[in-house]
């Protein structure tokens, strides 16, 4: 699948595998200024539901060292609330984070893989957020069976397919 | 869309919709290729039926199950919608990055004043 360039930064979301996504951006600021809004709930709150798509982050738990885990609560206003969830395998400030990720609603597909960078260069921060979906038997059939692209149905594609479908009434 | 979530969010019948990918195919096929009786197989379709996904057609002797496009044209349009999804969240984290600086600037102003 070719990388998806939008026209108004320089954002990419690049389908690098069939269980692995690439979205990568850069912000006018410095590592450590990016890393803080990333991690910090206080922040988070604002922008991992953004309000462009009619979602409210109930509760946001992240407890950010090796082993601590995260707990996303997120959903529109008079339906049911949704988490992911998950565990922190790698911090290092300013830098890198690794995380498994669960989506509640659907635990059978398995944890994905979250790893996050952040580098700075010339003043700028260029993220890297790369998500790696697991191989188990539903999506080794899904993969198996070759299906065209446009009916291509991936535990990316579900993996935020409640919050896709939070901006349906947004639109 | 939602329906559509919900239904598949049961491996076996995510198992079917995968199956019946490959074209429409009768209860006992199912049954045979993704080894699930027939009461099972029938329990699934009848969810996946009322969440539109799938649809009956007799041929022959038969009744086939297949697929029908619109609410998996709504997931497959996903990859489109996760993109929105990312830059709505980035175009945030501009502008917090904006407040940061401007609180950044308006503390430096207000060190500068008593000298």
């Amino acid at each position: 699948m070719p990388a998806r360039t939008a026209n108004r930064d320089d954002m990419k979301v690049e389908r690098v595998s069939d269980v692995e996504l690439v979205v990568t951006r850069s912000f006018d600021a410095s590592a450590r200024i990016v890393y803080e809004l990333w991690t910090k709930p206080e922040h988070m709150k604002r922008w991992w539901a953004p309000k462009a798509f009619g979602a409210i982050m109930y509760e946001c738990d992240n407890d950010l060292r090796v082993g601590g885990k995260y707990r996303f609560v997120f959903g529109k206003e008079g339906e049911p609330k949704m988490a992911f969830v998950g565990t922190y395998k790698e911090v290092v400030p300013n830098e890198r984070l690794v995380a498994t990720q669960l989506f509640e609603p659907m635990p059978h597909v398995g944890e994905a893989i979250i790893t996050t960078t952040f580098a700075e260069r010339g003043g700028r921060t260029y993220l890297e957020l790369r998500q790696r979906f697991p191989s188990k038997d539903v999506l080794d059939a899904t993969i198996a069976t070759g299906m065209t692209e446009g009916m291509r149905l991936t535990l990316a594609q579900l993996d935020e397919l409640a919050l896709a479908h939070s901006s349906d009434a947004a639109r | 869309m939602l329906e559509t979530f919900a239904a598949l969010g049961e491996p076996n019948r995510y198992r079917i919709v995968d199956l019946l990918r490959s074209g429409p195919q009768a209860v006992n096929d199912i049954g045979a290729r993704l080894k699930l009786n027939q009461p099972q197989v029938s329990k699934h379709l009848r969810v996946l039926k009322d969440a539109g996904i799938v649809d009956v057609e007799a041929r022959a002797q038969q009744r086939l199950y297949g697929l029908r496009p619109e609410p998996l044209r709504a997931i497959a349009d996903w990859l489109e919608r996760y993109r929105d999804i990312w830059q709505a969240r980035f175009e945030e984290i501009d502008a917090l990055i904006e407040d940061f600086k401007d609180k950044e600037k308006a503390h430096a102003r207000k060190n500068r004043k008593p000298r």
